[in-house]
C-alpha cells in the first residue's frame, strides 16, 4: 500500500516514499516526482477505462484536444499583440488539461500513460482529425480553425455532460465551460477581423475557405459510435446545431456561409493532414532523443 | 480523540495557499473538497479550477508537506472532477481577500440568452464600474484583464466560470 496516492494506472511500479519534510528556507523541501506521481496528478486518476471502445473514443477526443493545444503553442511569444498571446496560451492550457484526462483514461485500458500515448505513438496511431491538425497559417487562418473546432466541441462537450460514463461526463462537464469561453474569444475575432480593415476581411475570407472542407470530418458516424450509445455522441446529431451557430457568427458581418465540399480527410482512422508529421516531431523530439528527462 | 485529530488535520489541510493567488487559502478558493482520516492515513481530496491549472501539482505538494510537518505521515491526495468547480464554490471571505489584494472577485455569470450581456466589474481599487476588459484571458487560466477607466490602473478580475 502506497503512502503517497493509491491509483490504477501504474499497477507495476514501485512503492513511492513520501517526501521528507520541508529543508530550510525553501518551502517546497527536498520533493522529486517521478512517473507514478506524475500521473496521479490527473483528476479521476483512480478511474480506469475497462471497455476498448470506451478507451478508443477517450483517445480520439484526447487527441482532438492534444493536437490543437500543441498548435496553438506554436503561436506563444510570436503572436499579433501581447495580451492575444496570453489568450492563445490559455486557450491551449486549457485544451492540454482536457487531453492528459482524456489520454490518462484512454490508456488506462491498456496499462499506457498518458505520456506513453502523446509521446511513443506513431503518426497512424494517432486519431485526431484534420480540422485540429491544419497548420496555424496568419493569425486569421488560426482564428477560422478555432471558430470551426470551438463551435463543434462545445456543442460536442455540452451533450457528453450526459454520457454514462463517469469519466467522460465529469471531463466534459468542466471542458463545457472553459470550451465556452474559447468560442466566445474566436466569435469576437471573426467579427473583428471580418468586419475589420479590406485587408482583416481579405484574409479572414481566405482562412474561412481554407479550414472549411475539414468540418464535414467531424460530423461522420462510425461504428464505434453506436456500439457506444448512451456513452459516446452520434457526431452527425451535433451538425446542425453547429451550422446554426457558424451561420448565425459568421451573417453578423454578411460572411457568406462557404459551400465547398467536405474533404474525405481520414484522421479517425490514421491518416492525417500533411502537416501533421512535423507538428508530430516537434511535440515528441524531446522525449524521444533524452527519454526519461525530467526538469 | 480521533475527532480531534481530523479536525487538525483539516485545519492543516485548510490552511494551504493557492501558489498562484497566495491571498487565498484552497479552502477559501472551493477546491479543497474532502479530509478524512483512517487510521494513521489522511486522506485529502481537492478539484482543480480549470482543467489545465499548472498549480494543482503544487496545491499536491504543498498539503504532504503540511501534513507531514504536522506529523501526519501517510498523507493521500485524490483529485476529483464532479462536482465540476466553479467561482459558486468560493466563499465569501475568500472574495473579500481577493478584493483587498487588488484582484476583482468572480461576479455572477451573464444570463445566457439571444443577447450578448456583459457584466460591469467593479475596480478593486477605486470601485468604479466604469473599466473596461482589455482581454478575456489573463495571468492565469482562472482570470481575466482589466483597465479602470477612473483611476486608470489595471487590475486583475477572477473570471465567472
Amino acid at each position: 500500500m502506497s503512502t503517497w496516492t493509491d491509483h490504477g494506472a501504474a499497477p507495476a511500479a514501485e512503492p513511492v516514499e513520501a517526501p521528507d519534510p520541508p529543508h530550510g528556507d525553501d518551502p517546497h523541501g527536498d520533493v522529486s516526482l517521478d512517473a507514478r506521481e506524475l500521473s496521479a496528478e490527473l483528476a479521476g486518476g483512480e478511474d480506469r477505462a475497462t471497455d476498448p471502445d470506451v478507451a478508443a473514443y477517450a483517445l480520439r477526443l484526447g487527441d482532438d484536444a492534444l493536437i490543437l493545444s500543441q498548435n496553438l503553442c506554436g503561436w506563444i511569444a510570436r503572436a499579433p499583440e501581447l495580451e492575444e498571446d496570453v489568450a492563445l496560451g490559455n486557450i491551449a492550457l486549457d485544451l492540454l488539461g482536457h487531453a492528459r484526462s482524456l489520454l490518462r483514461y484512454a490508456g488506462s485500458y491498456d496499462g499506457r500513460s498518458e505520456d506513453d500515448l502523446a509521446y511513443w505513438r506513431d503518426e497512424p496511431e494517432f486519431r485526431s482529425a484534420w480540422l485540429f491538425e491544419l497548420p496555424n497559417g496568419d493569425f486569421a487562418h488560426t482564428i477560422a480553425r478555432q471558430l470551426l473546432a470551438s463551435a463543434y466541441l462545445l456543442e460536442l462537450y455540452r451533450d457528453l455532460t450526459a454520457s454514462a460514463d463517469p469519466v467522460i461526463s465529469a471531463v466534459a462537464a468542466k471542458a463545457e465551460k472553459e470550451v465556452d469561453y474559447h468560442r466566445d474569444h474566436a466569435v469576437q475575432w471573426t467579427l473583428r477581423l471580418a468586419g475589420g480593415t479590406d485587408e482583416s476581411r481579405r484574409r479572414f475570407l481566405v482562412a474561412l475557405d481554407d479550414v472549411w472542407p475539414y468540418l464535414d470530418e467531424l460530423f461522420r458516424d462510425e461504428p464505434l459510435h453506436e456500439r457506444l450509445d448512451g456513452i459516446a455522441v452520434r457526431p452527425s446529431s451535433l451538425r446542425g446545431r453547429v451550422d446554426d451557430v457558424l451561420a448565425a457568427v459568421l451573417a453578423e458581418e454578411d460572411v457568406p456561409v462557404p459551400s465547398i465540399p467536405g474533404s474525405s480527410a481520414g484522421g479517425r482512422r490514421g491518416a492525417h493532414h500533411p502537416s501533421f508529421g512535423p507538428l508530430l516531431a516537434e511535440m515528441q523530439v524531446l522525449a524521444r532523443r533524452h527519454p526519461g528527462a525530467t526538469w | 480523540m480521533v475527532t480531534a485529530t481530523l479536525a487538525h488535520a483539516r485545519e492543516v489541510v485548510a490552511a494551504v495557499v493557492d501558489p498562484e493567488v497566495p491571498v487565498l487559502t484552497i479552502d477559501d478558493l472551493g477546491v479543497l473538497r474532502d479530509v478524512r482520516l483512517d487510521g494513521d492515513t489522511v486522506t485529502v481530496t481537492i478539484t482543480p479550477t480549470y482543467s489545465g491549472c499548472p498549480a494543482v501539482d503544487a496545491i499536491r505538494d504543498d498539503i504532504v508537506l503540511a501534513l507531514t510537518s504536522a506529523g501526519f505521515d501517510n498523507a493521500v491526495v485524490k483529485t476529483t472532477l464532479t462536482p465540476a468547480w466553479t467561482t459558486d464554490w468560493m466563499s465569501d471571505d475568500g472574495k473579500r481577500k481577493l478584493t483587498e489584494y487588488g484582484i476583482a472577485p468572480p461576479t455572477g455569470r451573464a444570463p445566457a440568452g439571444p443577447i450578448r450581456v456583459k457584466l460591469s466589474v467593479a475596480c478593486p481599487r477605486c470601485g468604479s464600474l466604469d473599466t473596461r476588459e482589455v482581454s478575456r484571458f489573463g495571468s492565469t487560466s482562472c482570470k481575466s484583464h482589466w483597465e479602470c477607466r477612473a483611476c486608470l490602473e489595471p487590475f486583475d478580475h477572477f473570471k465567472a466560470l
